[in-house]
This record gives structure tokens, sequence and C-alpha cells, in this order.
């Protein structure tokens, strides 16, 4: 009767999965792009106007600028989400992005302007002859594109190398790039500054020789953004789900012992800043020919500071969480703005504060806190 | 501050010693002397007050080493000076015959093959108890490198061993945040495992641990010794008899006393200062 007891077997160890995506976020992914490359543009361009489904121009563009802030929050979520890196100057490199593709737009514009000449309005009104030396190639639109990369991914990374070096860290960090941006905003008031002064650059006539206030010009920008959107998340999934992701969530937690292990935290910092950096530039370019203007209001330290909201609104360290973030505080700005302009900006305050209190991980984690309750 | 040339490490053309910056071979530490770690009249002062004052200090290869002091002797600060978090006023500190640790950085130190516990438990308490290990695994620590890092079946082996070594085989999962604060003490002890380091730099590990566990970790730093050599800095009178081989006593920051623990218990300056308080 005394049957010997088995002894218990340990299961082998198995490495943690960490794949891109679920099955679930696969078809989650598979849905947003049959909505934003088929479904949106059949309602907008094919329906009629009068037509119960049709989807109206507007909402186009307003989709189109939210998914531009979108990438922005997505950017800002993988430097202070996941590193622990609070910049309040992401509104600076999306306005570099959005600066370099708005100089091509105005060379874009030929002899259209109001003064009929080669150089913008607001250079004939200097009275300048000719282009300054940084406004060369410009007419091209590969160089603009060049641009809107490289002065972005430039700026942060000489500037992070600098404050990441110096060990820079927490709410000073924060504070120097909110300075940063507004000596940025300061020096493109300048009309000598050579891009428009303070009313930046607009009135833009064309994109690649197609008018750029059509519906299908507007259309096809607006998948454009939608692609870079879901290229821009898959890019983040894949860095937080690699070793390096977990290296810079360690940063995060415990800069010292990720120091000990052996790792150098500068590198790691300087990659996911410049590359943080890079995306908001790439939004602010889609965002320019969406708005038809970019000025230097851009730059403003608020500007940054809502950048921030975006994610923290959202959830921060989940991805998901800050393109929410976006859709929610702008869906929610653009009817408040419109009902009861003067109290955006309370609203806006107030929902930082009660986000920060009483939803740390945003709406993200209160959504994940009521399936767990429900299962 | 850019990053030194590593002394006394044959990296071939300066090319590939630029490359291979943060991977400095375990075996590259030049013991043939004999002593692993060598500190020479370090002096350390922090506004005029002088943690370290003409510090020399020499840890065999192999040797676990005990060192005890009041509060103040400048136990930690001696830490800070060999694994580069604090740079000395004067003196030298040595890895083997070779390589200079005040021209490295804390990243490069860790390479060479120094690990450190701190003080108080430092883990990272989002990640599992696995991530924590393979974050801390000896590897090419490269940001380019580490973001396509996928586990081999020795390295997943490596981390099963460390896992049972260090008892926590049933937590893997766990989020280090949640362990208790001896478990979390073992799992830094593991991560500096993880390291393949050949000396390892204890500060304080049984603090607040209990009776049990202080007996069992006791029991994994003699079974380390001889396979790295080990520095125990430790204010536990009852853990220190219990592993003691060499004792060295600090005191205003320098070397009071060194010999076996009997010896150093009778020794009347060491009565004074610490042990007859």
């Amino acid at each position: 009767m005394n049957a010997m007891l088995p002894l218990p077997v340990r299961p082998m160890l198995a490495a943690p999965a960490h794949p891109l995506l679920t099955r679930g976020g696969w078809s989650a992914i598979t849905l947003v792009a049959g909505v934003l490359f088929l479904l949106v543009p059949w309602l907008n361009l094919w329906l009629p106007a009068g037509h119960a489904f049709h989807v109206p121009d507007y909402f186009v563009s307003l989709a189109g600028k939210i998914m531009c802030y979108a990438i922005v929050a997505l950017a800002m979520d993988l430097i202070w989400g996941y590193t622990g890196i609070l910049s309040l100057g992401h509104g600076l490199f999306f306005a570099l992005g959005g600066y370099a593709m708005g100089m091509y737009l105005m060379r874009s514009i030929g002899t259209e302007g109001v003064y009929q000449s080669e150089l913008p309005d607001f250079m004939v009104f200097l009275d300048w002859k000719a282009y300054p030396w940084y406004w060369s190639f410009t007419d091209h639109f590969w160089y603009a594109l060049l641009l809107v990369v490289l002065v972005p991914g430039l700026l942060a990374l000489v500037f992070g190398y600098f404050a990441f070096r110096s060990r820079i860290k927490g709410v000073y960090f924060s504070i120097i790039t909110q300075a940063l941006t507004f000596a940025f905003m300061l020096l493109f008031f300048r009309n000598d500054t050579g891009f428009g002064g303070n009313n930046g650059f607009t009135d833009f006539k064309r994109i690649l020789g197609f008018p750029i206030a059509t519906p299908g010009t507007r259309m096809v920008l607006f998948m454009t953004t939608g692609a870079a959107l879901l290229g821009a998340f898959l890019l983040g999934r894949y860095i937080v789900t690699s070793r390096l992701g977990r290296v810079l969530t360690a940063i995060r937690d415990a800069e010292s012992r990720v120091m000990f292990c052996g790792y150098n935290p500068l590198h790691y910092k300087l990659f996911i800043w410049t590359l943080s950096a890079v995306l908001s530039g790439i939004a602010g370019a889609l965002y320019v020919p969406q708005v038809g203007i970019i000025n230097p209001g851009e730059m403003s330290p608020a500007n940054s500071i809502e950048i921030a909201i975006w994610a923290a609104v959202g959830g921060r360290g989940t991805l998901v969480g800050p393109i929410l973030g976006a859709f929610v505080v702008n869906g929610a700005k653009s009817w408040f703005t419109v009902a009861f302009p003067e109290f955006w900006l309370f609203f806006l305050g107030l929902t930082f504060i009660l986000v920060t209190l009483f939803l740390p991980h945003g709406v993200v984690g209160l959504l994940r806190r009521r399936g767990r309750a429900r299962s | 501050m850019t990053a030194p040339a590593l002394h006394g490490v044959d990296a071939g053309p300066s090319g590939a010693l630029a490359g291979a910056g943060m991977r400095v071979a375990t075996h590259d530490v030049d013991t043939t002397h004999g002593p692993i770690l060598y500190l020479d009249s370090v002096s350390v002062s922090f506004d005029g007050f002088r943690a370290l004052n003409d510090l020399s200090l020499t840890i065999e290869d192999g040797e676990l080493r005990c060192i005890i002091g009041p509060n103040g002797a400048g136990k930690t600060t001696m830490m800070d000076v060999i694994t580069g978090k604090t740079r000395p006023d004067a003196g030298t500190a040595f890895f083997g015959q070779t390589i200079d640790l005040t021209q490295l950085t804390e990243a490069e130190i860790a390479h060479a093959g120094i690990g450190r516990k701190f003080q108080k438990p430092t883990v990272f308490e989002q990640h599992s108890v696995f991530e924590n290990l393979e974050l801390a695994m000896k590897a090419d620590k490269r940001a380019r490198t580490v973001v396509r890092a996928r586990l081999s079946g020795g390295e997943l082996e490596r981390i099963a061993e460390t896992l049972e070594l260090v008892q926590l085989r049933d937590h893997v999962q766990r989020p280090a945040g949640l362990l208790s604060h001896g478990q979390k003490q073992w799992l830094e002890i593991g991560m500096l495992l993880m390291q393949e380091p050949r000396l390892l730099l204890l500060d304080e590990p049984v603090a607040g641990m209990t009776d049990d566990e202080t007996i069992r970790t006791a029991e994994l730093c003699l079974s380390l010794a001889g396979k790295h050599s080990v520095v125990v800095v430790e204010h536990d009178m009852d853990f220190i008899a219990r592993i003691a081989r060499t004792v060295t006593v600090l005191h205003e920051g320098s070397v009071l006393a060194e010999g076996p623990m009997d010896v150093v218990q009778a020794d009347p300056r060491v009565i004074e200062v610490y042990l007859g308080r």
C-alpha cells in the first residue's frame, strides 16, 4: 500500500516569451489599419456628402492632426514612461520637424505669393534679395525629409550627450529642456532668423505638385500619418520587448545598479532620447501640411507640457496609453474650445492633477483594473 | 569624462579597443603576483572630512576577507573607490597588476570583473526575478547588441543554476519588488554571480535577515570563496565569526588592525574603538 510518492519534478526553466504583439494585439492592429486605410477613405471620398455614413473632411483633418500628436505622445512615452526621463521640450523637436517640412512647402509656392516673387512673402517684406544659405536645397522634397530627421536628431544627440554625460537627472533635466524650447521660440520669433518670425510659414499651395487642400491630398496625408503612427508603435513595441527595453526600465528604476551591472547608461539614454526626438520631428513634418501653418507658438513651453499630459492621461509605460491619451485630451479640447473656450486650460490642469492623484497608470491602467475586476 | 583607455588590457589595435571598450574579459585580470586588489595610500575627503585616510589594503586572489569597523570608519567609501563611484584625492587602486581602477567608469569596472552589492538591497523592482538575473548576466552590454540579444540555452542554464543557488527558483516570475527583504538581498547576490566577477564586494549582506537566512548566507559566502575573491563588510559579529578568516578593522579611514578573528578581537586598540563599546 505504501506506494512511493513520486518526487516533485521541477519543470524546466523556460525563457519568458516577449512577443512583439499578442494575437489580440495583431488583430487590433489589423482592424485599426483597415479603418485607417480602407474604411475612412471610402466613407470620406466615395460616399456623397449628404449620406448618413459620410465622414466629413474636417473630421479627416482633425483625426490626421491628432494622429500626429499621438506619435509625439508615443515618443514621450519611450523617454518618460519607459526610461523615466521627463522631457518638457518635446514640442521643440516637433516644431523643428514641422519647420523643415514648412521650408519645402514655402518653396513649393513658387511665384504665387502675394508679391509674386521667387522668395517667400516674408523675405520680400524684409527686403531680402536671395535665400539665406540654410535655405539651400530646401526646394527638394528628399532634402526636406532629410532635415526632418537630422535637425531634431542632431540637436537631441548633442544636447543629450552633454546633459546625460553630466548626469543631469529628474526635475533639473525637465527644467533645462523647458528652457531649451523657450530659447528656440525666442530665436524663431525674430524676423532675422529667417523663418518668418512670429507669423511662421503659411499659405501653402501644393505638396509634390499636388494642390494641398483637396480632399484627395488630405486623404493621402491622413493615410501617411496613420502609417507613420502604426510604424512608430511597432518600432516602440520592438524596443520595449527587447532586452534593451528592459535595460531602459531598469535605468528608470535603479540606475546605479545598471551601472554596476556593466551597462553604460549614457549610451542607452542617448539612443532612446534621440529616437524620441526624431519621431517627434516626423510627427511635426506630417502635421504642418495638414494644418497649413507652423509658427513659433509650437515651441511654447505650454505645448511641451501638454505633450506630457497626453502621455500621463493615457498611461505611462504602456505605448497604447499615450496614443489614447492624445485622442482623449485633444478630442476633449476640440469640444471644449468651442463650448467653453475660457475654461479649457483649467480643465486641462484639473485633468492632470486628478490623473496624477488617482490614475497613476492613466486610462489604460483604469481599463486594465476594470478588466481584472471582471475576470 | 570620455571613456578612458583601459590600461593593461590587450585589446589589439586602437579601433578594436574602442569597440571592445565595454568588454574586458575577466581572464585579463593579472593576478600572477597573488593579490587581486591593491589599495595604496588612498585618501578621500568630503568637505574637509577625511573619509579615507592613507588607506592601504591588499586582497589575495580567492580570499574571503571580512572588513569591520564602527560607523564612519570608511567602509562604504572604500567600496565606492573600488567601484569607481568616488575618485580618490590621493593614492592608487589597482585590480590585479595592471588595471587602474581610478581611470575607469563604474560600468567598465563591472566589466573588468568587480561586482558590488549595496548596503540597501538594490534590484530592479519592476522586473521579474528572471529578468533581474538576465540583465545582470555577463554579456556584451552595448546598446546596439543588446537590442537583438536572445537567451542561449547555456545562458538559460546559468540562470537556472543561479536561481537554485540563491533559492529563488519558486519565485522566478515574481516582480522583484514583491520579494521579502532577505530574498532581495539574495537576488542581488545572484545578480552579482551572473556577472561572473573575480571580486565580489558585499556591503552588509545580512542586514535585515532572519537568523536562518543569515546562516544560509554565511554558507553561501564560504562556498563562493576560492572561486571568487570576496570582501564582506558587516556589523553582525556573529556572522563575521561564522565566516571570518582574515579580518581587517577600519577606523577613521585607515587600517587599525588585521589578522585572524581571535587575534583581532584580543587587540586592545580594537577593543577600545569598536568591540568594547
